[in-house]
């Protein structure tokens, strides 16, 4: 009896020091919107699919049961003019038209299309969002002359935007050649003007609202005010716009590389440069282009989901 | 010499193609170190505005026009340059602001906030800085205030988050505090605790308090001298027993008159002013209260009327005021009308309505309109 009396006190206590643990700690906007993002279906589904795509994109190279520049299918002497094998025991998903594994091909150029997504999106965010962020301080709290230098970004970025996307980043990848770097500077390039607005809109409102004022009051300088108040408080609709702007990356990188615009090196496969590939032989055997397609839609739906999901949880108005 | 003296201050925003808006008309009143100087009207009567012009913190727009003068401690505050003025910001004059939600900023924990301001006037870091913040929540009745600084504002309720700022203001000592409105968006016993806060901090610190508010209960709970603003001027200008006791001005006299009391009986109705405060008439041409007045008489339209000083220290700007209980009505009209001889009091004529222009630092040239 007193053992198990002295067994619940204990594990009473314990709880009680967990809850206390618990309250020390703040909790953030940020952590709010992680709990919120946890009871989200759409986030998980999200996050699953990403999972599992960063996870062939990191570790796929090693597990794949063939080369993916290994000709098999010519060696095999199966490719003949007309004809490329469908799905057999071993090449789960056949071959493509060089007689190379199509399944290892699409593990590993996972990795490929992971990195020009995530590059190129970070490309874009560094460069929008310095622009932004230059341009919305200036417009926000600079007086006159921030007005004149808000104003001087923004046609730039006006400017930018008015050239439909795509063309754009064939435009810059034409003048570049074609290489890996050209296609996660193009693609990057286009997604500058979307981060560029969205963060100096985004901390023109914040600049007017009652806490600058009020730090302004306390005699805060501005530049302070600008790094530690608003520009925290403007950084949710960015990042959100990253994880979506991520998803168009990869699209638009497969366009690219669809355009003869991509890696030219074809050692290293692509899914945009497969999908390319594809449509020679769309008619012998249209699953050639059907896998590298699902898999960038899959891809594609991950990021966005999370990301929707993510513009629910930090957006107090979208909530239920 | 007064703490802060403000002389004919004006603010008036214009537009192309819109009618010039004088948000504040010439408004004139001193504090005192130590003292509480009450700034009471309605809505739109050019309360805050008047707090924001003094602080320089109207945003600066094309078509925004300050005038007159701020003089805090021997300093026109209007005519500081923006790196002198934010060095007065925090440190001389501080304000408080009406809705501490918003006034708090959402992703930042409370201790970094109030160290920011630390940081900025006092050059304390680390440490030192968080140890005193703590100190300050504490001066300020948050209890656990090592735990509340690592806390985010939506985690505090109403009167802890106005308390949180409260100790952002009074960081640093400030010897001018000017809080517009800062109970408004608490309940009613969260105000009655706040306002004892600072109540108390103005006793401690001798601090001058600038209140400003539309609660005439707050008024009479807090504020050693009160300015009653209307349509952008002060209309009346009285200690506070004595405002409370016989207002003179009609619209004091309303004001009071429309607050609910509990001795009153039972179905009785409140008696409002009519009319909004749209409802005004452009001060040039007369008395801008005249349209809702009571006691308007002809003399009320045609010319703005000057601001009277009575014998006892207080003035209204009224050519027909409210009689003081005492004096029959005859006695008080030879006493105040036309002229106010009382022995020892200033002609009227003697305080015109725009003190004269110092050459340099004379008020903006205001825009009349002209139909």
């Amino acid at each position: 009896m007193t053992i198990t009396t002295g067994k619940k006190k204990q594990k009473i206590d314990r709880l009680s020091e967990l809850a206390a643990r618990e309250d020390e700690r703040g909790v953030s906007l940020w952590q709010e919107a992680f709990r919120r993002l946890r009871r989200n279906p759409a986030a998980i589904v999200g996050t699953v699919i990403l999972a599992i795509f960063v996870l062939v994109a990191v570790v796929g190279p090693f597990l794949v049961p063939y080369s993916p520049t290994d000709t098999i299918g010519i060696r095999d002497g199966l490719i003949k003019p007309g004809v490329i094998p469908g799905i057999d025991g071993d090449h789960w998903l056949g071959y493509d038209h060089q007689g190379r594994d199509e399944f290892s091909r699409l593990i590993v150029g996972a990795r490929q299309t992971l990195l020009v997504g995530v590059v190129s999106t970070l490309i874009g965010l560094a460069v929008g969002a310095l622009i932004g962020g230059v341009a919305g301080a200036a417009a926000g709290l600079g007086g006159r002359w921030g007005r004149w230098i808000d104003s001087i970004l923004m046609r730039f970025i006006d400017m930018m935007l008015a050239l439909p996307s795509l063309l754009l980043a064939v435009s810059i990848a034409a003048l570049l050649g074609a290489s890996l770097t050209t296609v996660m500077i193009a693609v990057g390039v286009v997604s500058v003007p979307v981060f560029a607005r969205l963060l100096r809109g985004s901390m023109i409102s914040q600049a007017n609202s009652d806490y600058v004022l009020a730090a302004t009051s306390l005699g805060v300088k501005k530049p302070k005010i600008a790094l530690s108040h608003v520009v925290p408080n403007s950084l949710a609709p960015v990042i959100v716009q990253a994880t979506l702007t991520l998803a168009t990356a990869i699209i638009e990188a497969a366009a690219l590389s669809f355009l003869g615009l991509g890696n030219p090196d074809t050692s290293v496969p692509e899914w945009g440069v497969m999908l390319a590939d594809a449509q020679q032989y769309i008619d012998i055997r249209p699953g050639l282009a059907v896998y590298p397609a699902v898999a960038i839609i899959i891809t594609a739906l991950g990021f966005t989901l999370l990301g929707e999901a993510m513009r629910e949880a930090l957006d107090p108005k979208l909530r239920k | 010499m007064a703490l802060l003296e403000v002389d004919d201050l004006s603010v008036t925003f214009s537009r192309r193609g819109q009618r010039t808006v004088h948000a504040v008309d010439g408004v004139s009143f001193s504090v005192d170190a130590g003292e509480v100087v009450g700034l009471v009207g309605e809505s739109g009567c050019g309360k805050s505005v008047t707090s924001l012009a003094i602080m320089g913190l109207l945003p600066k727009q094309p078509g925004l026009r300050v005038g007159g003068k701020a003089v805090f401690d021997g300093t026109d505050l209007l005519q500081l340059d923006d790196r002198s003025r934010r060095d007065i910001r925090g440190r001389d004059v501080a304000m408080i602001f009406q809705d501490p939600l918003s006034s708090l900023n959402p992703v930042i924990p409370i201790g970094l906030q109030v160290t920011e301001v630390l940081t900025r006037h006092r050059g304390m870091k680390g440490a030192a800085a968080e140890k005193e913040a703590a100190s300050l929540l504490d001066r300020v009745g948050i209890p656990d205030p090592k735990r509340r600084l690592k806390e985010y504002p939506h985690q505090l309720s109403g009167g802890m988050r106005q308390r949180a700022l409260i100790a952002m203001a009074v960081a640093c000592q400030p010897r001018l505090l000017i809080a517009d409105e800062p109970t408004t968006a608490l309940d009613v016993t969260i105000q009655a605790q706040i306002l004892e806060l600072l109540k108390d901090l103005v006793r401690d610190s001798g601090t001058a308090l600038v209140m400003i508010t539309h609660d005439l209960g707050v008024v009479a709970g807090m504020c050693d001298t009160v300015n009653v603003l209307y349509a952008g001027r002060v209309v009346e200008t009285a200690r506070r027993r004595p405002l409370f006791r016989e207002p003179r001005h009609p619209y004091t006299v309303g004001l009071l008159g429309s607050v609910p009391r509990l001795d009153a009986g039972r179905g009785e109705r409140l008696n409002p002013i009519p009319g909004s405060v749209r409802d005004v008439l452009p001060w040039p041409d007369g008395c801008a209260f005249a349209p809702r007045c009571t006691r308007r008489v002809d003399e009320c339209v045609g010319e703005p009327p000057e601001l009277v000083l009575a014998h006892d220290g207080r003035s209204y700007r009224c050519v027909n005021p409210a009689p003081v209980p005492g004096l029959t009505p005859a006695e008080d009209v030879r006493a105040v009308v036309p002229t106010d001889a009382q022995p020892g009091s200033v002609p009227a004529q003697a305080v015109p309505d725009d003190p004269p222009t110092v050459p340099g630092l004379g008020p903006a040239p205001r825009e009349e309109e002209k139909p």
